[in-house]
């Protein structure tokens, strides 16, 4: 009986020694960011290496709340980064596929080995959100950028409602598979490692969720930003595939959808490695700490600073986009 | 339609898949790192110095091409010598890298007649490749 408090104390003692560091990181970015936006109006004041350094240190927390609370690191990048620092939206937007799609590289092996994503599921879905990326990346680079801020402003407030209304479902009920994912073999059969036993699954609603991840695919070259946030009710909710499948299966749709946005960005000159390289590096190693502290972070702590730093990340991108804040 | 493996619930086209992308993403990755490490260290000159990024990185795109000369579609390939161009090649490789996994793929599809997966993986591999010829134009 003892032994059991005192092993629940150290847990507990545990849980917020580790959300207090969570708590002390957050805030460091936030410090980090509100520096860089007085800096604004005189960006040059600052040297080059301090800015690709805050832009490392920045992208880093980021990386590591960015994996316990479930969103891709893209989606917190954009309004963060363009929020707070000197560079232009274009070469933010394109740093931002950048980071979104190194992390998808780097989880897709593993996810494709394990059996969490599926090629016959991803494919058909990520040929139409690819076309449709190079329409929303052609797009994004051609109309006026505080248009595009606005847009992201209201996009990121509807992603916030999104994060704190939407429901999951670990093992969606589909009574039957459709007639499209009946042709094209969208099944399969994964290890849930929790339960140990291997799960059949099936999805159905296929033509729905075709023509969702088209505005998808257009939404993440618009914005630069990877779709998880997006990808994920759509496969779960929508299409009825297990939770940790969509999960996984949207990571690997984001090489392909990221990639083919990714190549108009480069293209036009709107990816610098000054700014997209730290970006990258950072995020990552950021995404490898937040995997370590998986189990000792409460994921509704993480859960709730994410949709506050949403929150005001997208407050902050639409009064931009507006000129209310510049 | 069978798909799955003999020995195992991962399809042979899904590992293969995993393992050229595992190289293509390892591979891109270090020479992001290493090109990047050329550039801030000076190793490889830059065409734009750094010092002067903090007045260039606050413009548009488009803006920025026109003050700077830089090249648009694939012409930073013939600068590949000079440092912040040298770091692109890793980003092109990462952008560049799920093409060959889909290539891998397609005999697999191919030998099992299921066609319809080898016009899919053609039609990826299309708009991939048409994103990256640089032939698609947009700007402000």
């Amino acid at each position: 009986m003892l032994n059991e408090v005192v092993s629940r104390l150290q847990n507990t003692g545990t849980l917020l020694r580790a959300n207090a560091l969570l708590l002390l990181l957050v805030l460091s970015l936030f410090t980090a960011g509100a520096y860089a936006a007085e800096s604004l109006p005189d960006g040059s004041s600052m040297p080059w290496w301090g800015w690709a350094l805050a832009l490392f240190i920045t992208c880093f927390f980021l990386g590591i709340v960015a994996v316990p609370s479930g969103v891709g690191g893209g989606v917190l990048f954009v309004p963060i980064v363009g929020g707070f620092f000197p560079f232009h939206l274009d070469f933010v937007r394109g740093a931002g596929l950048l980071v979104a799609l190194a992390s998808a590289l780097a989880a897709g092996p593993s996810l494709l080995r394990g059996g969490l994503a599926n090629l016959r599921l991803a494919l058909p879905l990520a040929v139409l959100a690819s076309a449709s990326a190079i329409a929303g990346a052609m797009i994004g680079l051609a109309i006026p950028a505080n248009l595009v801020q606005i847009a992201l402003g209201i996009t990121i407030l509807g992603i916030v409602v999104l994060m704190a209304m939407a429901k999951k479902s670990e093992f969606p009920e589909v009574a039957a598979p459709d007639r499209l994912s009946s042709a094209l073999s969208m099944n399969g059969i994964f290890h849930d490692a929790a339960r140990n036993q291997k799960i059949n699954w099936q999805v159905h609603r296929t033509p729905l969720g075709l023509a969702l991840f088209v505005g998808i695919g257009f939404l993440a070259g618009l914005f630069g930003m990877g779709a998880g946030w997006a990808n994920v009710p759509v496969l779960n909710l929508l299409m009825g595939a297990p939770l940790k499948v969509s999960a996984g299966t949207s990571s690997f749709i984001l090489t392909l959808v990221d990639s083919s946005a990714a190549w108009i960005y480069l293209n036009k000159g709107a990816v610098l490695a000054i700014i997209a390289v730290p970006s990258v590096i950072g995020m990552m190693l950021g995404a490898f700490i937040g995997a370590r502290l998986l189990h000792v972070l409460k994921a509704s702590v993480v859960r709730r600073l994410v949709i506050s730093l949403l929150l005001f990340a997208g407050l902050r991108a639409l009064l931009k986009g507006l000129g209310i804040w510049p | 339609m069978n798909t799955q493996n003999t020995d195992s619930h991962i399809s042979v086209e899904q590992r293969r898949y995993a393992t050229w992308l595992s190289w293509g993403a390892r591979s891109g990755l270090m020479i992001l790192a290493v090109t990047f490490l050329a550039y801030v260290f000076g190793w490889l000159p830059a065409r734009i110095p750094l010092e002067q990024m903090p007045s260039v990185w606050n413009l548009s795109s488009h803006e920025y091409l026109q003050q700077t000369g830089a090249p648009t579609g694939w012409h930073w390939l013939s600068l590949v010598n000079q440092g912040d161009f040298a770091g692109l090649v890793g980003i092109a490789w990462l952008s560049g890298c799920s093409l060959l996994c889909l290539l891998a793929v397609m005999p697999i599809y191919a030998r099992r007649k299921d066609w319809v997966f080898v016009a899919l993986c053609i039609i990826a591999l299309l708009v991939q490749l048409l994103a990256a010829s640089g032939i698609l134009t947009a700007g402000h």
